[in-house]
This record gives structure tokens, sequence and C-alpha cells, in this order.
């Protein structure tokens, strides 16, 4: 039994619930870290539905807890629980707990860095180490973020339900950079195994819950494309022995068709829109990746162009970079990359240093290889980057 | 419920509005403040005279001083609040759109500690 697994796939789920059942959420976490230290004890085979056992016993906990405590919130969410028993259920436009939790976690109240490292704490379960190296930062400041976010939803009274649909398009695009940053930290974890399938479901699933609740919204359309194509991809990602595949190395049989041909359909749904934005065009360049034997690189490098003014942010200029590189040569690409500022981000050294290997100065490229090397988070990437490193020329005149 | 201050901030050098200008910031007021009444949402609410009317009193181990002047010598000041009953803060924000576009500047929204228990 892998109680670990359980703990990732229903953490998240069972914080929500318990959220909207106590109406406190250091409550609920507490309530249901307990339910997971009595499984550890009590669990000897996985129970039918594990979530459920969870739930449940994080309830009753909490339930058997809050009686014996005093304080303010404590009396509060134990009213909460009675009133909720003879009570029939909420009914809303979406039911989903989760859903209601990451509208909390991004309300625009919160800072926007305190927003995804809520999320990524309370919806998917990451612990604060892991949110610290998936932002590059320090871990104590992931942990005050948290601690003051949660403390300003109690306080200030923030709201959990989802917005009203004339509040929604501004409460959206905050949500739709968490979905993403929760989506990529699954794609590419920065510890451990390369990939953690479950934060990407988890998000997918999530953007998917967003879609059929925002249907006048082609940026969720936009953003739900581009995580079922780069999502289409996985399976092609790593060889046989556990290593990197990049792009055009990549075995394109293993794709997953169906996923493409359904982000296929929602690029182009977007197209007749008309009204583009950063995660359509995200979606469309992925598109392009996955038409067709090879990738188109001037539509890519053309849509990049299109990305860049909306999103300028550094990751973007580096992207971009990567296309110059196809279409005009690694020399003009390394100029683009000159001027860029990532500290800490083990992806520029290794553009830098795949450049230079092209350009054939193997010399710079090993010491930039060896940066890259060092930054690497997960043992995955670092593996190919060391792979890399050691194809270099190790004596270069 | 919980309560919600709205506050108006004046920085010092912004531009005095005419008279004219005033008179509809006035009236803008009004009538937001007759909805916040309409809606029960109303607990009190009033604008403040210029700083330089401020006096601050201190107590210091039984012995009182008074300055004049406001407590901070800063550049904003306190211009004029509210105070709301709301069920939660987006309410309380959807409000603080309206007092901001009222009052023409930026509105801080800050919850009350809750009222003791009796």
């Amino acid at each position: 039994m892998d109680l670990a697994s359980v703990y990732r796939a229903e953490y998240g789920r069972c914080v929500a619930t318990l959220v909207r059942l106590l109406g406190d959420i250091n409550i609920a976490e507490e309530a249901v870290q307990d339910a997971f230290a009595t499984a550890l004890e009590k669990w000897d085979a996985l129970p039918p539905n594990p979530g459920a056992w969870i739930v449940t016993t994080a309830r009753n906990g909490a339930i058997d807890r809050l009686r014996r405590e005093s304080t303010r919130e404590a009396r509060h969410a134990q009213a909460l629980l009675l009133n909720q028993q003879d009570q029939p259920q909420e009914v809303g436009p979406v039911k989903d707990d989760q859903l209601r939790l990451i509208f909390t976690c991004c309300h625009p109240a919160l800072a926007p860095d305190a927003r995804t490292a809520l999320t990524l704490r309370l919806l998917g379960g990451l612990e604060v180490p892991e949110i610290a190296r998936a932002y590059l930062v320090p871990e104590a400041t992931i942990a005050q973020r948290i601690v003051r976010a949660k403390r300003k939803i109690r306080d200030a009274g923030i709201p959990y339900r989802v917005p009203a649909a004339e509040e929604l398009p501004d409460r959206l695009t905050p949500v739709l950079t968490v979905l993403y940053l929760v989506f990529n930290e699954g794609y590419t974890a920065t510890t451990g195994p390369l990939i953690r399938t479950d934060l990407c479901a988890e998000a997918i699933r999530l953007a998917r819950e967003l879609a059929a609740l925002m249907p006048d919204e082609p940026e969720v359309f936009g953003l739900l494309a581009l995580l079922l194509l780069t999502e289409a991809r996985r399976p092609a990602r790593l060889g046989p022995t556990g290593e990197l595949v990049l792009l055009p190395d990549q075995d394109r049989s293993l794709w997953n068709r169906t996923l493409i041909a359904e982000g296929h359909e929602l690029v182009r749904r977007c197209l007749r829109r008309a009204r583009p934005g950063p995660y359509q065009i995200q979606a469309a360049i992925n598109a392009v990746h996955t038409d067709g034997a090879a990738t188109d690189w001037s539509q890519v490098l053309a849509l990049y162009d299109q990305l860049l003014p909306l999103m300028p942010t550094p990751i973007v200029a580096l992207n971009r970079a990567v296309a110059v590189a196809e279409v005009h040569g690694p020399a003009m690409a390394l100029a683009v990359l000159e001027d860029l500022d990532l500290p800490g981000y083990h992806l520029l050294p290794a553009t830098r240093a795949d450049l230079l290997v092209r350009l054939g100065r193997e010399a710079q490229a090993a010491a930039e290889y060896d940066q890259a090397i060092a930054l690497a988070g997960n043992q995955t990437e670092r593996a190919f980057l060391e792979a890399r490193r050691a194809t270099l020329d190790p004596d270069p005149r | 419920m919980k309560q919600y201050m709205l506050a108006v901030h004046n920085v010092e050098g912004d531009p005095t509005p005419s008279a004219e200008e005033m008179q509809t910031v006035y009236a803008e007021v009004n009538k937001v403040n007759r909805e916040l009444q309409a809606a029960g949402a109303w607990v009190f609410g009033g604008g403040l005279l210029p700083s330089d009317s401020a006096t601050v009193v201190r107590v210091d181990s039984g012995k009182t001083t008074m300055t004049d002047g406001p407590f901070a010598e800063t550049k904003e000041q306190l211009g004029g609040l509210w105070v709301l009953r709301c069920a939660d803060l987006d309410e309380a924000l959807t409000w603080a759109e309206k007092c901001a576009e009222a009052c023409r500047g930026p509105v801080e929204v800050r919850p009350f500690e809750d009222e003791p228990e009796s």
C-alpha cells in the first residue's frame, strides 16, 4: 500500500471539502493531516474509497476536537457543522469544492505570489520546500506568504465561493495563472522524478471544470488546449531508461492522438473567436509542434513574436530564442539571450550551452552545462545535462 | 456579518478640486450613502476637514500633552471614511468600488476586529 501516493492524490480534494464543512482553512488542514496520521496507523490495505475515508475521519476528528476547544474559530466551525446537518446540499453553478477553494486562493485581494503558493499548498498538497524550489525563493519566504495569506482570508473575510457571473472575468486571470503553474510543476517537477502526473491531471481536471463553467472565455479554452497539447507529448518525453528526450528526437507515434485532436479543435475554436490572449497563443505554438511530421519553426517564431509583447517575461524570451536558433541560427539566438536575467533558472545556461555546442565553442558550453547541472532540481534533467556535458571534447583547444 | 472601514486618503499636493467638482462629488457620495442605507450595510460615514485642523493628545505617565496637527507628518492623510456591515470581503469590495468612483480617489478596505462576544 502506498500511502504517499494516496496523500498526493487526495490531500487537495479533502482539504477543499473540509474547508467548506468547517469554514476555516487551518482547522481543515489540521483535520486532514490528523486523518492521514490515523490512516497510517489503521490501514492494512487501502479502503475502497480512500478520499471518502479521509474526509469522514477528518470530519469526525474535527468534531471531537472542536468540542474540546473554545477558540472563536473552533466555535464558529462547530456552529457551521451543526447547521449543515439539517440543511439541503448547496446548489450552485459549480458543486466542486476545489473550484471554490481555488477562487478563494486566487482572490485579487491576496498578493499574486501568495495565490500560487497557497493553491499549490492547499489544492496540490505540495510541501513548502517543493513550492520554494518552483518559485526559486527561500523556504522561509514561501512559508511566510502562506501564513499571511491564510490569515488575510480569515481576518478580511474572503469568501469561499465561486464568484458570480459578472465578477468572473476579473477573477479568472489569477486562476488561469495558478492552474498553469500547477501543471508546470507536475510536468517538470522541481525535485525528484521529472513528472508528477497527479499534478498535471489535477490542473487539467480543474481547467476542464473552468471551461465548462465559463464557455464565453476563450483564454480558458486556450489554457485547456495548452495543457492538453503539452500532456499529449508526455509519453514520448522519457526514453526506455527514463532519460529525457527532446522534442525533435521524440517518437511521435507515442503521442496521445486523442488529446492532440481535442487540443487542435480547441485552438481552432479560439481562432474563430478572434480574441487572442497569452494562453491561446501558447496553445497555438503547441498546436504547431504537434502538427505534421516536424515542427514548422517559422510559424512558431511568428507566434512567439505575437506572444512576447503580451507576456514580456524572461521565460517567454528564452523560449523565443530557441525558435530564433531554428530559424536564424544559433549565433543570433545567443545574442538574444545576452541580456536575459533569470537567476537560478537552469534552462538559461542549458539553452546557452546547446547553442555554444552548435557553434563549436565547446569549452564555453562545458562551463554553461556545469552551471545548469548545479541549478537543475530534478534528477532526470540533471542526468540529461550531464550526458550532454559528457559528449563534449574533454580537452578542447 | 463583519464590519469594514473604507478609508479615503488625500494626497498632499494633489490638485484641489474646484467648488463645482466638489458639488458633484458630494452629490455622488450622497447617492452611494443612500444605497448603503437602503441595503442595510451602512454603519457610519463622513468626510473629514483637512489634517491641519487636527490635534493629537498624548498621556504619558499621567502627564497630558497636546500638539497641533496630525499624528503623522505624511503626504497622505485620512480624508474621510465609511464603516460598513457586510457579509464578506467581496461585498465590501463592491461597495468600495462605488465609493472610490464617487469620491474620485483610492479607498482602503480594512476589516475591524470581530466584536467581542457577550
